[in-house]
């Protein structure tokens, strides 16, 4: 009984404090406005939708990897994945759920758009790098 | 046998705990966070020393065996002594909570001593059977503790953003290898497949330690039951 018990309280409580984790990270995000680059490569308009963060992950991986936000863009990667799974399951059954879930997943795609935006700052470093380096 | 998986954790948990005790020196961090830099700087000698056992005796041998869960024991009751420090952090300067601050330290002096002596006791004959009950209760006590202390955060709203992802990290390594030490007391077959976990939920630990003292600033906060960043 004990193991079962315990096996049981950790899953809900690992679920919360990873969907606690995620927010946390999505915060330091949430302020940032996006760069009129990053609008017009992903061809947004002055707010990102939920639907985005594909878009937008695909535009993160064409550029050159910074390893600082890899781990960040995993776990929101995941937390992702479980808001679309929530959202798609509560639409009909709880709509203040799905709402919420919705717009924790806009919240996911303004983070990747932030990430987008710092990784093309990033890859224009290095080429100016590059460029002064050449004889 | 160790696979590639195995060893590329073991790889990884080195250099992440590596990473954690560098970057709280670097975040000039060591006066604040000397726990964490402590319980770090131990799993790393730790892992050092497993491997050491590995090379020597291999990974079926009693004196392996013996090493790597009497130490992992003895990591749990150290990151305990952790969990204590960030609770004396979250209620720094706060006088009226003085009494929840005295029991969170009795109940984590009681359970390490408690552990302790029954390791001690254990030790001629530490079964694994008895190493996965006990590993399944230290981190099952480590979850409650770390629960009531993101309890109280949400309680007291506005909290460094830093201890925040500290105490959630510390919440998500706590929480699943409690319930890998469960599943694993009640699938004993089922251990191969599930041991790989402890060693990436440390990897997991070290790593978000690593990004929380690299990424956020000391100074930065956020409001703990919304978890927005609190305008300057």
């Amino acid at each position: 009984m004990i193991p079962e018990l315990i096996y049981v309280v950790s899953l809900v409580v690992l679920i919360q404090f990873f969907v606690y984790y995620c927010r946390s990270v999505l915060a330091s995000s949430r302020k940032v406005e996006l760069s009129a680059r990053v609008r017009e490569a992903a061809g947004v308009g002055n707010s990102v939708a939920a639907d985005d963060f594909q878009r937008f992950l695909e535009l993160v991986r064409l550029c050159p990897e910074n390893s600082a936000d890899r781990a960040g863009i995993r776990a929101v990667g995941a937390y992702y994945s479980l808001l679309h799974v929530l959202a798609r399951l509560s639409r009909a059954t709880v709509p203040s759920v799905a709402a919420w879930a919705e717009r924790e997943r806009q919240g996911c795609s303004h983070f990747a758009a932030v990430a987008l935006d710092r990784r093309i700052s990033f890859s224009r470093d290095l080429f100016v790098q590059q460029a002064s380096s050449r004889p | 046998m160790l696979g590639p998986v195995d060893y590329a954790l073991w790889i990884a948990g080195f250099v992440f705990e590596a990473a954690a005790v560098l970057s709280i020196f670097y975040r000039k961090a060591f006066a604040r966070y000397y726990s964490i830099c402590l319980y770090m700087a131990c799993t790393f000698f730790v892992q050092g020393a497993q491997y050491i056992c590995f090379l020597k005796f291999g990974f079926r041998s009693p004196q392996y065996f013996h090493l790597y869960y009497y130490s992992d024991s003895l990591l749990t009751i150290l990151l305990f002594f952790v969990v204590m420090h960030l609770y004396l952090l979250v209620f720094a300067g706060m006088d009226t909570d003085r009494h929840i601050r005295a029991g969170a330290v009795l109940l984590l002096f009681l359970t390490a001593a408690l552990s302790y002596l029954v390791v001690r006791q254990h030790r001629t004959h530490l079964t694994e059977h008895f190493v996965v009950e006990l590993g399944q209760g230290l981190y099952f006590v480590g979850t409650v503790l770390t629960y009531i202390l993101w309890g109280a955060m949400i309680k007291l709203r506005e909290r460094p953003a830093r201890l925040v992802q500290m105490v959630l990290a510390l919440g998500i390594y706590y929480s699943a290898t409690a319930g890998v030490y469960a599943l694993r007391d009640l699938f004993p077959a089922w251990r191969a497949a599930m041991i790989w976990v402890p060693p990436a939920a440390n990897v997991w630990l070290s790593l978000a330690w690593t990004l929380a003292f690299l990424r956020t600033r000391e100074e930065a906060s956020v409001m703990v039951p919304t978890l927005a960043a609190k305008a300057r």
